[in-house]
């Protein structure tokens, strides 16, 4: 019954086919049948967040998805985050805030913080406590993390709306206009 | 992970063979937040996972006055919280779909797979509860209708037969002057299981000061989610004020039978479903007062 399934799916925007047993999780052939190693495995039971990813818009655990599962759909993951032209504002203020040490739960955060600032750029302190509880950190606490995102999100406010780091948060054009609503 | 067959039908019908054929041997795969994990702890041997997510038919969200709310057996808690009539004439189940697991849980946990489940704790089942929600069942016998709170049978079992499937919960239309309420303690703010939770529904007359009727349902207290039917029928005919309230909370502390475990004492619980119930039952007032 270990006979494999062949599973078609876009990660990162690039068409990605690959054989995948029924009972693997997505989580293990993103990282051991594709080698994309950011994304990390914590708890394996969907507590920790680490190995969270963006299926069709939503943020999921791929450790309760079954890669079988992917068959169709449009993942992101952490290595499709930053862009040919730099860090994504999110990773740009991370190291800014020093808002990771071991880095284990960085990449679950990031995709996770990410999906929350596409949707609500203006998301305050409270907003994003409550949308990264399902990610949780041993090394740093949260207030770190929570100021890194809230400084994401005043670029991706004023940046050029490809959500790229274009300037240093503050120094960026003054017009407000909210490039993830329009 | 153990090994297993996963298939993937595209219709009701060939779910139900599929379930029929591997009778115990085979599962149903909504979200996975409940059965990925057990499997994988090795709690039970399957042959088959039938992933029900294909099926057009349990992907319906729908709302008419005169059905009332359809939430097929695949929607995730997402779509039932972010959807406005849910918002409007169905707080109780707003109030529970929000807050279960994390965004990253919400994503992809359905409200079928917690009913299903069966856990003590399942915190929509209270909610399901007290909007008198049924759950309609598709085998290869045909189709049945379930109550909800004659849902569950026990801690992780559920009534269903071999080769059945969850394909809908129904919830009817409120009436005017409806207002409903959910709450849990956890220890923690988010992703936890409950100790305690409650849910709770009134319906106020034109006046809004006396109560035409109220349902009680609590969970984490007994091995199923129970509905505390002497408790919410002590409120009909009651004035909506704080000695009904009182008097409701206190009998509601009579229909739990919890256990001691490590999240929590007997004591602590029957203590935390009368204030939870209590609390519940003042915002399901002011919001049916509201309208
Ligand atoms: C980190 C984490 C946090 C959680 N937090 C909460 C919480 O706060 N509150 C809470 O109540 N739960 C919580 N849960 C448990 C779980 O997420 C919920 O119970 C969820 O709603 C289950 O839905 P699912 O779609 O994932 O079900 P699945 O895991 O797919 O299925 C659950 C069970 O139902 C059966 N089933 C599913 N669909 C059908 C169907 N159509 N017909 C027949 N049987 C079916 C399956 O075979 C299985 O036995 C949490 C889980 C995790 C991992």
């Amino acid at each position: 019954m270990s006979e494999k399934i062949h599973v078609h799916t876009t990660i990162n925007d690039t068409e990605v086919d690959f054989l995948a047993e029924s009972r693997q999780s997505l989580l293990e052939i993103i990282r051991d049948t594709l080698g994309m190693t950011g994304t990390k495995e914590g708890c394996n039971d969907g507590n920790c967040g680490a190995c969270t990813v963006n299926i069709d818009g939503r943020i999921v655990d791929s450790c309760c998805v079954l890669a079988v599962e992917a068959e169709g759909k449009n993942i992101l993951t952490i290595e499709g985050v930053a862009s040919p032209e730099g860090l994504h504002p999110l990773q740009q203020a991370f190291l800014e805030e020093a808002a990771l040490q071991c880095g284990i739960c960085t990449p679950g955060f990031i995709v996770a913080a990410k999906s929350l600032l596409e949707r609500e750029p203006n998301a305050d302190e409270a907003r994003i406590r409550h949308w990264l509880a399902g990610n949780l950190c041993r090394c740093t606490g949260y207030d770190k993390i929570v100021r890194a995102v809230l400084k994401a999100g005043e670029v991706m406010n004023q940046g050029d709306g490809a959500g790229r780091a274009t300037t240093a948060a503050g120094a960026g054009p003054t017009d407000q206009r909210d490039v993830y609503n329009d | 992970m153990q090994e297993f067959e996963y298939v993937a039908p595209a219709n009701l019908e060939d779910a139900i063979r599929l379930m029929a054929e591997k009778g115990p041997r085979a599962k149903a795969l909504a979200g996975g937040t409940d059965i990925l994990i057990q499997l994988r702890g090795g709690r039970f041997q399957i042959d088959r996972l039938v992933d029900i997510k294909k099926i057009p038919e349990l992907n319906e969200l729908s709302f008419s006055e005169a059905n009332g709310l359809t939430v097929g057996a695949a929607v995730e808690c997402y779509r039932v919280y972010e959807d406005q009539t849910v918002q409007k004439l169905y707080p109780g189940l707003f109030d529970s779909a929000s807050l279960i697991g994390g965004i990253q849980i919400q994503g992809r946990a359905t409200v079928g797979g917690n009913l299903c489940n069966a856990a003590p704790s399942g915190d929509n089942i209270p909610s399901l509860i007290v909007q008198e929600a049924v759950a309609i069942v598709a085998g290869p016998n045909g189709r049945r209708n379930i109550s909800v709170e004659d849902f569950c049978a026990g801690p992780g079992r559920n009534v269903l037969q071999e080769g059945e499937l969850l394909v809908a919960i129904h919830i009817p239309t409120p009436k005017p002057n409806f207002g409903a309420h959910f709450l849990r303690f956890i220890p923690r703010n988010e992703m936890d299981i409950a100790i305690a939770n409650s849910a709770v529904s009134v319906l106020l007359d034109d006046s809004k000061q006396h109560i035409v009727s109220a349902r009680i349902a609590i969970g984490s207290v007994a091995p199923t989610p129970v509905f505390a039917r002497e408790a919410s029928a002590l409120l009909t005919g009651k004035e909506a004020n704080e000695a009904s309230i009182e008097e409701a909370a206190e009998a509601t502390k009579a229909a739990a039978s919890p256990i001691n475990d490590m999240r929590g004492t007997i004591d602590q619980r029957i203590h935390l479903v009368g204030v939870l119930t209590k609390r519940a039952l003042r915002t399901a007032i002011s919001r049916a007062r509201e309208g």
